[in-house]
């Protein structure tokens, strides 16, 4: 989970070719591309999985027009979004009702909070990896404390307590009290 | 961003979970797709008569080659030998 490279120096290993680079980059944002498609515009699983391969086709037959190698996160936000309400849109072709969901999604709200959870992700790489791990599996992939105790071979008594402290020390790293060792990453 | 108190860092941990594997997994083989795509677009502008076979049935086409199933490249050849 860890990323060495910046998101700049990861498009442009995707820009010569490197197939690694590719898959880290996909890595990188998948979190984030999903949770546009079924949080902020509340896509079906089979809508959303369109969208999903389709923001990532187009990002790869596109990358080498984005003129900015940072911008990758916005640039990725905006197509995500755009092919939303396309896929939207002609739903609501089918199915008038689908309207009033077209209004109702990709309400700014939910995209800024996404946008700070990305931040958040990033934050966390920079994380120690048992910090990584147990917020992420606690959090993200609502794991138990028993499944977690098994995964990581911890007593479950300790698991509450590691995941206080590994809340202190993200908070750390996100106001700035600890400098993040690596550039920033979410999966 | 202001005031990350564990509430609220426990909600924007828990607003990105993982896609599903096979999502993520599909896109990161794009590349090598492309490049199987590629081929066969190659193969079949040199090779008169496979393009023939791919027109008249695209799948058999491809497994009689020996080329992997993979439904994304099947969809964009459709689609250009469709236009052709």
């Amino acid at each position: 989970m860890a990323q060495t490279l910046s998101d700049s120096e990861l498009v442009a290993r995707c820009r010569s070719g490197d197939q690694q680079a590719w898959a880290e980059l996909v890595d990188r944002f998948s979190r984030y591309v999903y949770a546009i498609c079924v949080q902020a515009f509340r896509l079906s699983d089979a809508d959303a999985e369109d969208v999903f391969q389709e923001v990532f086709a187009r990002a790869y037959e596109h990358l080498d027009g984005l003129r900015d190698d940072a911008a990758v996160r916005p640039w990725l936000a905006q197509l995500t979004r755009r092919l939303c309400i396309d896929r939207l849109r002609a739903a609501s072709r089918e199915r008038p009702t689908v309207d009033e969901e077209l209004e109702l999604a990709g309400s700014e709200e939910t995209l800024t909070m996404l946008e700070e959870a990305l931040t958040v992700h990033e934050a966390l790489a920079a994380t120690p990896e048992h910090c990584r791990e147990i917020l992420d599996r606690f959090f993200a992939r609502d794991e138990s404390y028993r499944t977690i105790s098994e995964a990581l071979d911890l007593p479950a008594g300790t698991i509450a307590s590691r995941i206080s402290r590994c809340l202190g020390r993200l908070r750390e790293v996100l106001e700035g009290r600890t400098q993040p060792d690596t550039p920033s990453s979410s999966r | 961003m202001t005031a990350f108190d564990e509430e609220r860092l426990a909600r924007l941990i828990r607003a990105l979970p993982p896609a599903p594997e096979a999502w993520v997994r599909a896109a990161q083989e794009l590349p090598l797709a492309k490049a199987g795509l590629d081929e066969i677009v190659a193969r079949a502008e040199a090779d008169a008569e496979f393009r023939a076979r791919l027109v008249a049935d695209l799948e058999a086409a491809l497994e009689a080659e020996g080329y992997q199933r993979d439904p994304a490249v099947i969809e964009e050849l459709k689609v250009r030998f469709k236009s052709t």
